[in-house]
């Protein structure tokens, strides 16, 4: 017996497959009607082509546990998400849109600030930021792009209604894994891909080559690219191995590199040194030059910030790039929009009171217990409020420090994050998902993948979609509704 | 080619080239057990030596008894040269270069891993152990055949061939070593002489090969001669070492390296070894054994990182 749709339960939430009156969404028919014919024994039995799939073709994420570090099969879930061709591309213009601004952004905050002189962007907030770069003032990188490659995170809430979550614009993984979890798709559900008009994903690569060779500071035919790992005991060594693999360019590591009196940067070959154009390089900013940053950095090159300043050599994404991807300027991507592109945001940001705002403040006080509130510059939940979940003394306590620093605290409404049907155990259940599409941007054009990394809380009512701490994956399929 | 990435892959086929050899080893001393009576046999204790862990092994067991030494050769913990620990090491290697291999090799390497570090306990069953190093030979074979015919034959490619080429060298001397001292103590024929020879050539998968060039009955001289001197037989010294030459010499900072091969060849060519007495041959192999240390050290001062 397959997959009984009719007693699949979505609990109140937005299920992408299944809609509120138990029926299947237009779009899904297929699959749906696919997962039904299965027997058990088939679904059993395509669970184990997959495992095996991913444990030969060794896709793999490091965790670390106690000082040891432990490569682990990732996960992947079989039952593919699937959202309408339609719909992507809105999502698509919306995330270009969103891109575009906030390089030009970052370029302005390392030049003129413009932005600030006009008071639309408080003075102050860019004096608080941690990623803000002072060695990156005044550097002007190729095509004034210093967020090459941007992974935003989506979700969507109780009505189906995509936000964006927040967007990742240092060092962004899990494009390999969006790539690999087709591969083994393809290998587990052959048939699947002749019934449903599922579009391509495994462009990126070329895509990514073709955008970095544009950075190259020289003008020749094929520049030298290479892909900069802190190592194989990375979290995400899996993901830059497999880059520079489909790239076909050198993977290197700090010490495979070094920076010449001439102030470029040549790695380390058998017959000699070799000049490099273009980094992508997978190592944090605070890493990447113990003679600007980090002395103690063992990971990074000294003198590359140097050659980099100097345009001797590009480095993708650009230091200093982060600063855009703070929690406050977060809530502030709306009007950057408006204020570079003099547009409205085609895609949404999940709503965010700024308590600076004399009037969003009074909201945030007057509703504490039905928000999440964030202080601007801290990280890892650290005096996070869960308004629904705190007492009310937390919540005066909150309230008080509001009052006391307004322009640090922001506060966003709790989200019906959607769900997913998917195999966590033998029948298939509801389960939280997220999704990061990546974002490539040359200077000339803008590229968005086909649907991106879906991450899926395998734990009932979890939302903690991290493959480090219980998380998996699944395939995402833009499906193009017409093409039936 | 990264001095690092070159470096890398000559390790890892090094540790493949060893995964093949180990399971050899033992799959053939296996059958030759079974075919000797108890007396003569010299069990597994000649293994231990071969892959020069005697030391190591006794610290932790009392006896040479079938299950302990196959437990150690097949998956000791401190065994480096122990199958799991060969294929595990290059496994390791092959991880951090697996943007420049090829990606069938990577998935070679990573399946056999996993083959040998699931089904161990195969390899300690009497039934079971056949299939389980015939596996493992066949895969290690089947990773250097795809790697031939998938990777560019570039300056990474010889790398790859070279760390093969000389891990093989260095197993053959250390095979003929071992086993010449356990089994002739003089030159005049005794029973079970002949099987064991064979059993030799059988552990360098050379017995036929042996068979059709020197088409001879076996004896201890014109064993000893192929195992060294057959400049068609891959697995010989000498062939070893005209292949190493024939690997490194396109590359540039290369005449170091020939130099120390040439010298090591010239010298094996050009001795005698038929005669070499017990004693004298295992003196001889090991300075061999040096010259192969001499040409790997040369190898990784010209290339590797530094």
């Amino acid at each position: 017996m397959g997959i009984d749709w009719k007693a699949y339960q979505t609990n109140g939430f937005f299920d992408e497959l299944i809609d509120g009156q138990g029926g299947v969404r237009p779009h899904g028919r297929q699959l749906a009607q696919f997962f039904a014919g299965l027997s058990g024994d088939e679904l059993k039995q395509a669970r184990a082509v997959a495992d095996l799939a991913i444990k030969e073709m060794g896709i793999s994420f490091t965790v670390y546990d106690e000082g040891n570090t432990i490569d682990r099969a990732w996960p992947v879930d079989i039952i593919p998400r699937i959202i309408g061709k339609n719909e992507w591309q809105t999502v698509e213009t919306g995330l270009k849109q969103r891109v575009e601004a906030l390089n030009l952004f970052i370029n302005d905050l390392y030049h003129e600030q413009k932005i600030i002189k006009d008071g639309v962007f408080p003075k102050d907030l860019l004096a608080k930021s941690v990623n803000f770069r002072p060695q990156c003032v005044g550097v002007n990188p190729p095509n004034n792009i210093w967020a090459h490659i941007c992974g935003s995170d989506l979700v969507r809430d109780g009505d189906g209604t995509m936000y964006v979550l927040e967007d990742n614009l240092r060092v962004p993984s899990g494009v390999s894994y969006m790539l690999e979890n087709r591969s083994v798709m393809k290998r587990v559900f052959p048939e699947l891909f002749e019934q449903v008009p599922v579009l391509p994903v495994n462009d990126y690569p070329s895509q990514l080559f073709d955008m970095l060779s544009a950075m190259s500071p020289r003008p020749q035919d094929i520049p030298e690219v290479v892909v900069l790992t802190p190592g194989v005991f990375n979290s995400a060594y899996f993901e830059h191995c497999y880059l520079a693999q489909e790239m076909g360019c050198e993977l290197v590591e700090g010490r495979d590199l070094v920076v010449e009196k001439d102030d470029c940067v040549y790695m380390k070959t058998i017959t000699g040194l070799r000049r490099v154009d273009v980094i992508y390089r997978r190592i944090d900013d605070l890493f990447l030059d113990p003679e600007a940053f980090n002395p103690d950095s063992k990971l990074g090159v000294p003198g590359l910030m140097r050659a980099w300043a100097k345009g001797n050599v590009a480095l993708v994404n650009a230091p200093g790039a982060g600063v855009a991807d703070d929690k406050v300027v977060y809530a502030y991507v709306p009007e950057i929009i408006k204020y570079y592109l003099g547009e409205e945001a085609k895609i949404a940001n999940v709503p965010t009171y700024k308590c600076l705002d004399k009037k969003e403040r009074d909201y945030v006080i007057k509703n504490i217990d039905k928000l999440v509130v964030k202080p601007a510059n801290e990280s890892g939940g650290y005096g996070l409020l869960i308004g629904p979940k705190s007492t009310k003394k937390q919540q005066q306590e909150t309230i008080a420090q509001i009052k006391a620093d307004p322009r640090n605290w922001v506060a966003q409404p709790t989200l019906n994050l959607s769900t997913v049907p998917t195999l966590a155990e033998s029948d298939p259940a509801g389960r939280h998902v997220d999704l990061r599409p990546f974002i490539l941007s040359s200077g000339k054009d803008i590229q968005v993948t086909t649907g991106g990394l879906t991450r899926v809380a395998m734990v009932k009512g979890s939302l903690v979609v991290n493959s480090s701490q219980g998380g998996g994956s699944k395939d995402t399929w833009i499906v193009d509704e017409e093409a039936e | 080619m990264l001095s690092r990435v070159a470096e890398t892959l000559y390790w890892m086929s090094r540790y493949v080239e060893r995964t093949e050899n180990v399971a050899r080893l033992i799959n053939v001393n296996n059958m030759l057990i079974m075919d000797l009576p108890k007396g003569v046999s010299s069990g597994w204790a000649p293994l231990i030596d071969i892959i020069g862990v005697r030391e190591e092994y006794q610290k932790n067991h009392k006896d040479f008894s079938e299950q302990s030494a196959l437990r150690y050769l097949l998956a000791g913990d401190n065994n480096h040269s122990s199958i799991l620990n060969s294929i595990s090491s290059a496994r390791e290697n092959a991880r951090t270069i697996r943007d420049v291999l090829p990606k069938c090799i990577w998935e070679g390497i990573n399946s056999l891993y996993y083959y040998v570090k699931d089904n161990k306990n195969e390899g300690l069953t009497k039934r079971g152990r056949f299939n389980y190093l015939k596996h493992i030979i066949e895969s290690a074979q089947m990773i250097f055949g795809a790697l031939d015919g998938t990777i560019n034959h570039d300056d990474g490619y010889v790398f790859i061939r070279f760390g093969s080429i000389i891990e093989r060298a260095d197993m053959t001397s250390r095979i003929l070593d071992v086993r010449s001292a356990t089994l002739i103590t003089s030159e005049e024929a005794k029973p079970y002489d002949n099987i064991q020879w064979m059993s030799l050539l059988r552990s360098l998968s050379a017995y036929q090969m042996y068979r059709q060039q020197m088409s001879v009955r076996i004896q201890r001289k014109d064993v000893i001669e192929f195992i060294m001197h057959s400049e068609v037989f891959p697995r010989s010294i000498l062939f070893c070492l005209y292949e190493l030459k024939d690997l490194i010499e396109p590359l540039v900072n290369s005449p170091q390296v020939i130099e120390l091969i040439d010298e090591a060849s010239d010298d094996l060519k050009h001795s005698d070894v038929r005669v070499l007495r017990n004693g004298e041959l295992h003196d001889y192999i090991d300075q061999l054994q040096i010259k192969l240390a001499g040409i790997h050290n040369a190898l990784a001062e010209s290339y590797f990182l530094k």
